[in-house]
């Protein structure tokens, strides 16, 4: 038989080209479900300007949170309120002390922010190490670690926090350590049960058999696929670390003045809540909308890595 | 059975024993506990004569064995502030956190497992988006702030309720939501997913199939199913409403245990502060132990595995 000469087919004139047709690449998928999931939008939108406010606070700020104060100034009402005492260079008033309340909420997303991820960070470490190594382990391991994430469920957060704030003096450092040290559970307890689900997959076992070593097992074989559910727990747990540093600061015993926390904001205001309420209300909504973004984000993050696990 | 029940309990009682052990080495943090109690004008003498007396001066070991045998006699020691029995404060003070926990888990569950239901009977509709805006609203709103929220709009523009104190029941209502909804968004959350997974299975259909009215399905058949993991997550978040009442009780000045701890923490009062952290964790661990046993008697599958 005479070899047959290959000739190129012709490309239908009007049909689609193989690209076309060719679904779309991983990454246009995953694109694709990033920027068409309503969570992601405007919570990623919210979270990316508070952070950028947070870092430029020194530039955009119209003045200093701590030093600009002025009691002839004080108690000036935001911009909404109809009153001969506005003051434009005050769009939202100003405190007890006479400063600037918009400096002073610019300053506060700083200390929320960096409040909130080195906490997370510091319990990420924590949790992530025992939560891991209980999952892959195993037996003897896993009992033990799972006793340890008993008993730190058992001593509430918010009581423990504050016992040792006290006895030990706050500070932010402190404030940031003693809250990474007590909320790493919840990293643990999820990171344990995702290790397991991936121990026993049969590339773990082709891993092993390699001769693989453990660390190379935890660190390339199975962290890789667990990571998503880390990322949710971590803007979980941000936003928890965010909201009992408020309510630490709220207490008097977490940040301390004249710090401008949002949570010590709304405490130093408590007591004007009868004629000034915008007070409470600006740094309240502040923290309700960083809070919101933080978990609408993890939200998104949980649907669009893992659909099949959406609610 | 009885194997999971004794299982179960020696893990509680060794978990409280950590517990104590921690709990006690709370004061040291401070550095000397008899150096705090004194004070800074106090002399060496005193601060010596204190050591004695509250035998600050014995090994540590010794110091929590007596501590921990007498703390399991009921003997949680003195107050150094109130100079009255702890065990007898805390006994008058805990009615009011316990009933400000019982309505705000009320609360919680009221608003929580119907919506839930519903949102899972039809999900993706109004309702469903509508419980799912709760659930999001709940779970990023500081529940100090709220309270305030509350305080202004309720107590202060329109005078329907009583700001602070615990004279009549109209006291508990708005800590009760202040408290409680922050617990909704997870039993809601818990109930749907429930809820959505027990009615896509045979025997749901076959209840339809057979001509069962849809309301008896549900009720009778489905939540009956999908309601166990909540009873375990309502009992647990009714032990962390203790960590939350201190917030609640301060806010409100509601005479609680919450309110104590806080008071206590600001008066650095050692040996309250010991007992009351005690008292909250051991709280929590017997109640979760509750919860475990409910849920292995509700769930046969538990107690076999």
């Amino acid at each position: 038989m005479a070899p047959q000469e290959s000739t190129p087919i012709a490309q239908p004139a009007g049909l689609p080209t193989a690209e076309e047709i060719m679904e779309p690449s991983p990454m246009a998928q995953m694109r694709k479900r990033v920027f068409g999931h309503y969570g992601i939008i405007i919570g990623g939108s919210t979270l990316l300007l508070i952070v950028l406010v947070a870092i430029f606070a020194p530039l955009l700020a119209p003045f200093d949170p701590i030093l600009d104060q002025d009691l002839a100034d004080k108690l000036k009402p935001p911009f909404w309120h109809d009153s001969p005492k506005y003051d434009p260079a005050h769009p939202l008033g100003t405190d007890l002390q006479g400063r600037d309340y918009l400096t002073r909420l610019m300053y506060g997303a700083q200390i929320s922010l960096l409040i909130g991820f080195s906490a997370m960070l510091i319990s990420l470490v924590i949790g992530t190490t025992l939560g891991v190594a209980a999952g892959y382990f195993g037996g003897r391991v896993d009992i033990i670690i799972t006793f340890i994430i008993t008993t730190r469920l058992s001593m509430p957060v918010v009581l423990v926090a504050l016992a040792v704030v006290s006895l030990i003096g706050s500070s932010l450092w402190i404030v940031i350590g003693v809250l990474g040290l007590l909320i790493w559970d919840q990293f643990a307890v999820v990171m344990r049960s995702a290790t397991m689900q991936i121990r026993n997959l049969d590339y773990v076992a082709a891993a092993r058999a390699c001769g693989c070593s453990t660390f190379h097992i935890v660190a390339k074989e199975i962290m890789p696929n667990v990571v998503n559910h880390l990322i949710v727990v971590a803007t979980l747990e941000m936003a928890h670390a965010i909201l009992l540093e408020a309510a630490l600061s709220f207490l008097g015993l977490g940040v301390q003045p004249p710090t401008p926390s949002w949570g010590l904001m709304i405490s130093e205001a408590k007591g004007m809540m009868f004629f000034d309420a915008w007070l409470i209300g600006i740094p309240g909504a502040a923290l309700f909308a960083l809070i919101l973004s933080i978990n609408l984000l993890g939200d998104g993050v949980r649907d669009v890595t893992a659909p099949e696990n959406r609610n | 059975m009885l194997i999971y029940f004794l299982k179960r309990l020696g893990v509680a009682v060794l978990v409280a024993l950590t517990v104590s052990v921690l709990t006690f080495s709370l004061i040291y943090l401070s550095g000397d506990p008899a150096m705090a109690l004194a004070g800074e004008e106090a002399t060496e003498a005193d601060i010596a004569l204190i050591r004695r007396v509250y035998g600050y001066d014995q090994p540590i070991i010794v110091q929590y064995w007596d501590w921990l045998t007498r703390a399991l006699q009921g003997d949680l020691g003195r107050s150094h502030y109130l100079k009255e029995d702890i065990a007898d404060v805390i006994f008058t003070r805990l009615p009011n956190t316990l009933i400000l926990a019982a309505c705000a888990i009320t609360f919680a569950l009221v608003l929580a497992i119907p919506l839930g239901v519903a949102a899972a009977i039809r999900p993706n509709s109004l309702i469903d988006r509508f419980a799912l805006t709760v659930a999001v609203v709940g779970q990023a709103l500081p529940s100090f702030w709220f309270a305030l929220i509350l305080i202004f709009f309720l107590g202060i523009q329109l005078r329907w309720l009583p700001i602070t104190g615990t004279d009549s029941w109209m006291n508990f209502i708005m800590p009760a939501i202040a408290l409680g909804y922050y617990v909704t968004p997870g039993v809601m959350r818990l109930t749907r997913a429930g809820m959505l997974e027990v009615l896509q299975s045979d025997y749901i259909r076959t209840a339809k199939a057979k001509g069962l009215r849809p309301i008896r399905v549900l009720f009778k058949h489905a939540l009956r199913n999908a309601i166990i993991p909540v009873v375990s997550l309502a009992a647990v978040q009714f032990g962390f409403m203790l960590g939350g009442s201190i917030v609640i009780e301060t806010i409100f000045s509601i005479n609680g245990l919450g309110f104590l701890a806080w008071e206590t923490i600001q008066r650095a009062d050692l040996p309250m502060m010991q007992a009351i952290v005690l008292v909250f964790s051991i709280f929590y661990i017997v109640i979760t132990f509750l919860a475990d046993l409910l849920n292995a008697y509700l769930d046969p599958r538990i107690r076999i595995s």
